[in-house]
């Protein structure tokens, strides 16, 4: 079969055909139609990517070189995919997720008139396409290609609703916010052509090229390669815009803003980690934001109430996770992380969907309640998605978190002791919103009460088969302590840190950690993730409105830390008076002035000079006369 | 005589031309002081050329320095073919408007 590699652009292809399809006969299919094209395109790719998979799993690397992308002067810029194990597996996880969530919409968007419904999985397609040329792209620049791309899809997906118009505000928060970060990393790979003369990833991370690179060089090009993934991966300070993503469909949330775009900032720094580990100071930047954020993201989601706004502060801080393995030079840990990440988030980004389907567009978990009767399979399932994400053995979420915990243990205690009760939060929060959706009693209106449902299979299929997933997508990294050769993917992504990893351990002293270590940090967290359970089942299981008025920090936290606050007084509103005064002084007085002004003299003179255009033959002599005798008085006197 | 007074005389003359073409609206008056501008234009060409004729400059000169007498007489016939069309003009006028006054003319300005 290695002639799946030649074809790998097949990949990506597909969904820009389904993209096309949609797009373009958007008015004349019907749903049924334009759904089975947005899922069936996916679910090839994800068919190719299983078969590629297969090929690399040996280590294999492979480069796909199809034509010059930019060719000037010394810079040529081919247009090629590199696919090697980390790549693959981002395949496998965006289509293989993705095609789950086409179906998921199937259903959740059906409600939709059907040229509606074909744009959005217009836009869906598009978004898969875009995503798969960042993580296939053998370049910085294809990357940005698709990096730009997924923002954009982001942009079309969250102001889907475009006629809501703090939809369409949401939307264009998330596309600036993006787009600052965007800057970053646009200016990185500027620096980087200005030093090497390339952005071909062999060949940057060459030792021929690295060794041209100063330590300055390094340390400038990655911060700037890391403002790029605050921008993408929402972390402090550009963090703001994935909450205010949750405006768009459910099922995008689950993609876009849980599973896949915002993991694109982890997989750019993994796919360049020889550089981060060659500035340890931009590692400690990242690692100290994305503790930050990770803490930070998991005090707000605490006390929010919206069942969304609640998994979106959950992704923020998990993501803070990531990046504080990537940080910590966890750089399997943080791919791990993403990888069942995208699971537990997904499944329950779509649980909460199907909760809300059920709940007639109900999103505030304090009308929600005991739909355990209901929904059986909504329940269980999400069940096991709080679980995954709480870190409770043997599901996914422990196997993952705990890797990234214990070697930020082996580096810095401290950084170890904050993120563990971050955990011990974040099982905190899932459960109390597991346990006022889904225990004691419904606290909605009777017409909704009787409008509860389990949800379609298109629904429940996808719920069950991430279920699985979140179960056991951990055992693919089974850590060293329990059994030998246990952590499969770590060995199978071996070949990509490779030359990272030879270059850590000749640079620096080994950190590795006795198993009885381990075992008592791996029990901390489980010990601080069950109290977290056991506080959120006692507090929220019998959870009844009440109206209360909030003082001090719960009120901070419930106004998110008024992050958006500070940012709307020290940014957006300096920014507009700076606006204002250009407009009204300089634009109008000043430039405006000039250019009306010359035109009013033109026009004020000219209406004096006309009077000398009497008519009066005797008064056009007298002038002459006295011009006569004015030259006379010159010639002679003067 | 000294050609201080022809200039004065000429000088007088031409400013009563002026005066006269600024503040009559009479079209043969009028005319008749542009006549009188040239004519004291004319008096002064006649009283230079007599002045340089006396001078030394002149006796060694190849023409000799009476040309401006005669020349004098070439301006005479041209202002006298120039009157023709002018009376020409002034008796078209009448005709059409019935009046020789000048300011009359002041509609063709619309």
């Amino acid at each position: 079969m290695n002639n799946v590699l030649d074809i790998v652009w097949l990949i990506p292809l597909l969904p820009l055909l389904g993209f096309i399809i949609n797009g373009a006969f958007r008015n004349m299919l019907s749903k049924t139609i334009s759904g089975f094209i947005g899922s069936a395109t996916v679910l090839a790719s994800f068919a190719l990517s299983v078969f590629v998979i297969l090929q690399v799993k040996n280590g294999n690397t492979y480069v796909a070189h199809y034509f010059d992308f930019i060719n000037i002067e010394n810079i040529r810029v081919a247009f090629e995919f590199k696919i090697d194990p980390l790549s693959s597996l981002f395949l496998l996880i965006i289509t293989g997720v993705g095609f789950l969530i086409h179906v998921y919409s199937t259903s959740y968007m059906h409600e939709e008139p059907a040229n509606d419904f074909a744009k959005y999985f217009c836009y869906l397609n598009l978004f898969i396409f875009s995503m798969l040329l960042l993580v296939m792209g053998g370049n910085y620049i294809i990357m940005f290609i698709g990096w730009e791309g997924v923002g954009l899809c982001s942009y079309l997906l969250i102001g889907y609703w475009f006629k809501n118009n703090d939809y369409t505000n949401a939307a264009k928060k998330a596309f600036v916010m993006n787009r600052i970060g965007d800057l970053g990393f646009l200016l990185a790979v500027f620096w980087l052509i200005s030093k090497t003369g390339t952005v071909n990833f062999d060949e940057v991370f060459s030792p021929a090229t690295l060794n041209k690179l100063t330590t300055t060089d390094i340390t400038g090009i990655t911060l700037l390669f890391f403002v790029g993934a605050t921008g993408k991966s929402a972390q402090i300070p550009l963090y703001t815009w994935l909450p205010d993503a949750m405006a768009g469909p459910t099922p995008v949330s689950a993609l876009i803003h849980a599973a896949t775009m915002v993991t694109a900032g982890i997989y750019m720094i993994a796919r360049s980690s020889i550089l981060y580990s060659m500035a340890p100071a931009t590692q400690a930047v990242v690692a100290t934001i994305g503790l930050a954020t990770a803490v930070f993201a998991a005090t707000i989601a605490l006390r929010q109430n919206d069942i969304k706004k609640v998994l979106a502060y959950s992704t923020v801080s998990q993501l803070g996770y990531m990046f504080l393995g990537l940080g910590m030079g966890a750089y399997t840990g943080a791919v791990f992380h993403v990888m069942t990440h995208a699971f537990f988030k997904a499944l329950l980004f779509l649980g909460a969907g199907s909760v809300i389907h059920a709940m007639s567009g109900e999103q505030d978990m304090r009308n929600m309640g005991g739909l355990k009767k209901y929904m059986s399979i909504t329940h269980i399932t999400f069940l096991l998605g709080c679980l995954a994400i709480a870190g409770i053995p043997p599901f996914s979420g422990f196997f993952s978190k705990d890797e990234i915990l214990a070697e930020t243990f082996a580096h810095n205690p401290i950084y170890w002791g904050i993120g563990a009760l971050t955990a011990g939060m974040t099982a905190f929060y899932m459960f109390r919103l597991y346990s006022m959706t889904f225990l004691g009693r419904f606290r909605g209106s009777e017409q909704q009460q009787h409008h509860l449902h389990e949800s379609p299979a298109a629904i429940t299929v996808p719920l069950i088969v991430l279920a699985i997933l979140a179960v056991v997508g951990g055992l693919v990294g089974i850590p060293e302590v329990f059994t030998h050769g246990g952590h499969r993917l770590g060995e199978f992504l071996a070949p990509v840190f490779e030359q990272t990893n030879k270059y850590v351990s000749s640079h620096s002293t080994s950190h590795e950690l006795t198993h009885q270590t381990e075992l008592v940090l791996m029990g901390t967290s489980v010990l601080l993730a069950i109290i977290g359970i056991y506080f959120a089942w006692s507090k929220y299981s019998r959870y009844e409105r009440r109206e209360e008025t909030n003082t001090g920090l719960s009120r901070v936290l419930d106004n998110k830390w008024y992050v958006d606050e500070i940012y709307d007084a020290v940014i957006v509103r300096a920014t507009r008076s700076i606006s204002v005064f250009f407009n009204n002084i300089i634009e109008k007085r000043g430039i405006d002035g000039v250019v009306n002004g010359v035109g009013k003299t033109v026009n004020y003179g000219a209406r004096q000079l006309r009077w000398l255009q009497s008519g009066q033959v005797g008064a056009y002599v007298l002038l002459m006369v006295i011009g006569m005798l004015v030259l006379f008085i010159i010639q002679l006197f003067l | 005589m000294d050609i201080k007074e022809y200039i004065a005389l000429s000088l007088i003359l031409f400013t009563i031309g002026i005066i006269g073409v600024l503040i009559r609206r009479n079209a043969i008056i009028v005319f008749m002081c542009v006549e009188l501008m040239l004519n004291a234009v004319n008096l002064l060409l006649v009283a230079f050329s007599k002045m340089h004729a006396i001078s030394p400059v002149a006796k060694t000169s190849l023409t000799y320095a009476s040309d401006a007498q005669i020349f004098v007489f070439f301006i005479m016939i041209v202002a006298a073919a120039e009157v023709s069309i002018g009376l020409a003009i002034i008796v078209m006028m009448y005709r059409n408007t019935h009046s020789i006054d000048v300011n009359f003319l002041n509609r063709l300005k619309n």
